[in-house]
């Protein structure tokens, strides 16, 4: 089974409850896709093993071919391309802007000279490794490269579904977190009772509907708010699987690093009760499909 | 004009319970939500909403199943599988590269203009709010935040506006850095935890190399101090000025729950923190 955990709006508590939650399992399998802040292994500590460059393909041109046609740039929608036509005395240009190209490869597919070819262009590390028992793996973006979704896309070609799946997400609505929940069993959001964490729920909520993935959700500091976030939930038939109240020690565990579940045994029990209740609603949700 | 950004890295650290507190403290500014996947901003400005306008951006490729042959040369040149073998589109698989319908051969696929969200030009009682709602799993995060900060600075020009106020996005992709290009300061807020410090670092790599002048704030200091010290002593190396540190105060959530700028809700340690802020923030 494949669990995501995400959330509309940011430091609602993903990371917490993917790391514990995946702490109290067997045969797990971690998969960081928060690429733009990957924070997993901080609480985790696992032992990298496997480091790997995360590449995209550019577009390179190879001027002893290109008659400077300009099918390129009217190919390219991304606008990554500009081609300055042949001038009197004969010469051309052809102008590139990788961090603008998606790497859809119509540009080199129909260049009529055969003139272009594909050359990876660096958008971040793959890191691999273990904690225990624990497999893991996450992306990490290069800081000034603006897509993650394709370093996301390659971090999930590590999903090994036969074991337990667990993927931290982003935070948001839009591209990266689509990319890093989609193919999902099953999505927590993770939100706090206060209207940020209501209005951003209510969005993360449509997605998910819109990708039909099965969720429910997770109150966190869930008594420092108001009730807006549970009467949501019930008025739209949303199981809650779990609370957890503010504490000042989780709060200071967390900011160390320190997974809860490590200092306060009773959470055990209350992250093996959320994955029974992840398990019942997506086995319910399976029969009913 | 000076333009300034308020950021994070990581998520959920205060950077729109700032910015909301600036929008209020400023005088003759525009005020701007980057943040437009997840807005929040609106909900502490209570805005009136002038202006709406859709958020046209990218493609998307529409098979005609009459005229489609079946030949799958569609399937196999897209990158990012969003056709199925079943030759149906997969929306939000879909980057609008076009390149299946250049390839069709029976004219089977055209690419179609999408609505991806919305935009707005609202009033507030701390002045003229521009922001805007992502269409729900739309992409181009990016391309909609440099829409709004054209606008935005186009209304700061005809407004004779001192400053431009942004509250940014999370993370350090394509919509921060949208947000970041050609700003005169980045205001990083950040909190006292291993997290915090790290999406911070990261953050702060991102603007220096847009050679964006970088300051920042720890919010909720005391909740670890030696890690408030840490964050301290990495921004001095780093030639990065700390112009606050916020205490934790349940008094911030309180305001949040009633939708109030915290500088205007309560005379608090935060409050008068967050002036301070301002004062060093503005020149």
């Amino acid at each position: 089974m494949i669990i995501s955990v995400a959330s509309g709006k940011g430091g609602t508590g993903k990371t917490t409850i993917a790391v514990n939650l995946a702490i109290c399992l067997t045969d797990v399998q971690f998969l960081d896709c928060d690429v733009e802040g990957p924070n997993a292994h901080i609480f985790l500590k696992p032992q990298i093993s496997d480091v790997k460059k995360a590449v995209i393909p550019v577009p390179e041109i190879d001027e002893a071919k290109c008659i400077h046609c300009g099918t390129c740039q009217e190919v390219c929608a991304f606008k990554a391309i500009a081609v300055l036509p042949r001038n009197d005395s004969g010469k051309g240009n052809v102008l590139i802007f990788p961090h603008l190209c998606h790497g859809c490869g119509a540009c080199s597919l129909l260049c009529p000279q055969k003139a272009i070819r594909e050359v990876d262009k660096d958008i971040g590390t793959i890191e691999i490794g273990t904690k225990n028992e624990m497999h893991f793996v996450h992306g990490r973006l290069k800081p000034g490269e603006a897509m993650s979704p394709p370093l996301i896309r390659q971090v999930k070609t590590y999903i090994n579904s036969t074991k337990t799946v667990i993927i931290d997400a982003p935070p948001g609505t839009s591209c990266p977190v689509i990319t890093a929940v989609k193919g999902s069993d099953f999505c927590i959001l993770v939100t706090e009772p206060t209207p940020f964490g209501l209005n951003d729920l209510i969005l993360a909520v449509e997605v998910l509907r819109k990708l039909k993935i099965t969720f429910g959700v997770v109150i966190n500091r869930s008594d420092i708010g108001d009730g807006k976030v549970e009467s949501f939930c019930q008025e739209e038939n949303i199981p809650i699987l779990m609370r957890i109240p503010f504490s000042r020690e989780i709060a200071i565990h967390y900011s160390q690093g320190v997974p809860i579940v490590e200092k306060d045994i009773s959470y055990r029990v209350q992250f093996k009760n959320l994955y029974s209740k992840i398990c019942e609603i997506a086995n319910e949700a399976n029969r009913r499909h | 004009m000076k333009q300034i950004a308020v950021i994070s890295g990581k998520g959920g650290t205060g950077k729109t319970t700032v910015t909301g507190s600036l929008a209020a403290l400023s005088q003759n500014k525009i005020i701007v939500d980057c943040d437009v996947d997840a807005a929040d901003l609106h909900l502490l400005l209570h805005p009136t909403i002038k202006e709406r306008h859709e958020f046209i951006s990218g493609l998307t490729a529409v098979i005609d199943k009459q005229l489609c042959r079946k030949c799958k040369r569609c399937v196999s040149v897209c990158r990012f599988a969003a056709i199925t073998p079943e030759l149906t589109i997969e929306p939000f698989s879909c980057e609008g590269c076009g390149l299946c319908s250049r390839v069709c051969q029976n004219g089977a696929i055209h690419m179609k203009e999408k609505v991806a969200g919305e935009w707005f030009v609202s009033q507030t009682q701390y002045g003229s709010f521009v922001h805007a709602k992502l269409g729900i799993a739309e992409d181009n995060s990016g391309k909609l935040v440099a829409e709004i900060r054209r606008v935005a600075q186009e209304l700061a020009e005809s407004e004779k506006s001192d400053y431009i106020l942004i509250d940014g996005p999370p993370g350090i992709g394509c919509p921060v850095i949208a947000s970041l290009s050609g700003i005169d300061c980045a205001l990083i807020v950040t909190e006292p935890t291993l997290s915090g410090l790290h999406d911070a670092q990261r953050v702060m790599e991102v603007a220096q190399h847009f050679k964006i002048p970088v300051k920042l704030v720890v919010n909720k200091f005391d909740l670890n101090p030696t890690m408030t010290q840490q964050i301290e002593e990495f921004c001095q190396k780093q030639g990065v000025q700390v112009i606050g540190k916020i205490a934790f105060d349940p008094i911030i959530v309180k305001a949040l729950i009633d939708r109030k700028i915290i500088i205007e809700y309560a005379n608090c340690p935060a409050s008068d923190e967050l002036r301070k802020i301002w004062e060093e923030l503005k020149n």
